[in-house]
């Protein structure tokens, strides 16, 4: 699971009204290099919640994002490649994603989150 | 030549999830056939929801992929082995997507929220007991209750909320699901649609319909909410998108 999916996921329990964004438990990350688009980089830039994303990649053991952005940050090419690398190059392959209001695990197994919900969560 | 759609002796499976068949390959084609206009269109978020072997899915990667473009592709499934079929798919293939276990969008609706370029959509269409709806396993890839339509009426109003302005979604429907009444429900809520194939086999009428947003339905929406004679005009749109009917058997497919 890419950081990118991770930033489109929160907590689907039932009566849940702040379930985003759901809290990291790595276990285990990998990291796997793929091409570098600036386009896509920096379409997904204004879709992603940063203070979620950068909190994400420290879970993930990565700490060279910069605290603060705006849009003019997307002029470094030093910037975007560290986004581009803590946005689709680490996986999370095993792990969970906790839901911040009820601290329930929704396990990620071989870089696939399973967000299925019991009976009585729906 | 690469090949643009997947290919049988590549794909994974498993006796629990859904071989790719008839509704598969003609959802496919009905993407083939599209083709130039996806690229053309520049989607930059693409989704199956119910991605079964993984066929669609890695089909439209391919289809694609090969131009130069950058698309993340998001796969979901109710089934966690059709998931890992999915994987196993996919790397076959040498294409890539995010993977979720989850029902339909459930957990992503909030955040990609008018966000999805693509949406392909091969529900579960098969009219049967209600009962059988929501079993799991290799029945949740059929079973659609009365008329075909209970996944199907789920997945419609997830699809309007991720899909983006320009999104488009297609989605492999039978006759018995009444198509023409699910685009009447797609228009109420603002999409152009068109039967884009319409084939049968010996089982089954199958039509591939594609929705797109229609600002012009907008408008006529907002004047046919103050208007009585609002019902009549609607069906008689909706007729109007539907061709004279064309029957041809499926073509053969090398599923050995």
């Amino acid at each position: 699971m890419r950081l990118l999916t991770h930033n489109m996921l929160s907590s689907n329990i039932k009566g849940v009204t702040n379930g985003f964004p759901l809290r990291i438990e790595a276990e285990k990350v990998v990291e796997k290099t793929v091409e570098m688009n600036a386009d896509f980089l920096k379409k997904m830039f204004e879709k992603i919640q940063w203070k979620a994303f950068i909190d994400a990649s420290r879970a993930m053991g990565y700490t060279e994002l910069p605290e603060e952005v705006d849009p003019t940050t997307l002029e470094s090419d030093e910037f975007l490649s560290k986004f581009h690398h803590a946005l689709l190059e680490l996986h999370l392959e095993e792990g969970a994603l906790v839901c911040p209001e009820t601290g329930r695990r929704f396990p990620v197994n071989k870089g696939i989150p399973n967000m299925l919900l019991h009976e009585d969560e729906v | 030549m690469p090949s643009r759609t997947a290919q049988i002796r590549l794909m994974s499976s498993h006796e629990e999830v859904y071989e790719p068949c008839d509704d598969s390959f003609a959802l496919v084609d009905a993407l083939l056939a599209d083709c130039n206009n996806l690229l053309k269109h520049c989607p930059t978020l693409c989704m199956e929801i119910g991605c079964g072997s993984g066929y669609v899915i890695t089909s439209l990667a391919l289809m694609l992929g090969q131009e130069g473009l950058a698309v993340n592709y998001i796969a979901t499934d109710i089934n966690p082995l059709a998931i890992r079929v999915t994987r196993e798919t996919m790397d076959a293939h040498g294409v890539d997507a995010e993977l979720i276990i989850t029902d339909i969008a459930s957990g992503l609706e909030k955040r990609l929220a008018g966000s999805v370029d693509v949406i392909v959509v091969n529900p579960p269409y098969v009219p049967t007991p209600e009962d059988e709806v929501g079993v799991g396993g290799i029945t949740a890839s059929w079973a659609g209750g009365e008329n075909g339509r209970s996944v199907i009426d789920r997945i419609l109003p997830v699809a309007d909320r991720l899909l983006s302005e320009k999104g488009w979604l297609y989605m492999v429907t039978l006759i018995a699901n009444n198509p023409s009444e699910i685009c009447l429900y797609m228009r109420e809520k603002g999409y152009a649609s068109r039967i884009v194939i319409q084939r049968s086999t010996e089982e089954e009428s199958l039509h591939i319909i594609k929705f797109w947003r229609d600002l012009d339905i907008e408008g006529d929406n907002e004047k046919a909410s103050a208007d009585k004679s609002a019902p009549g005009r609607l069906m008689e749109y909706v007729l109007t998108q539907l061709p004279p009917f064309t029957f041809w058997r499926c073509s053969d497919r090398d599923n050995k």
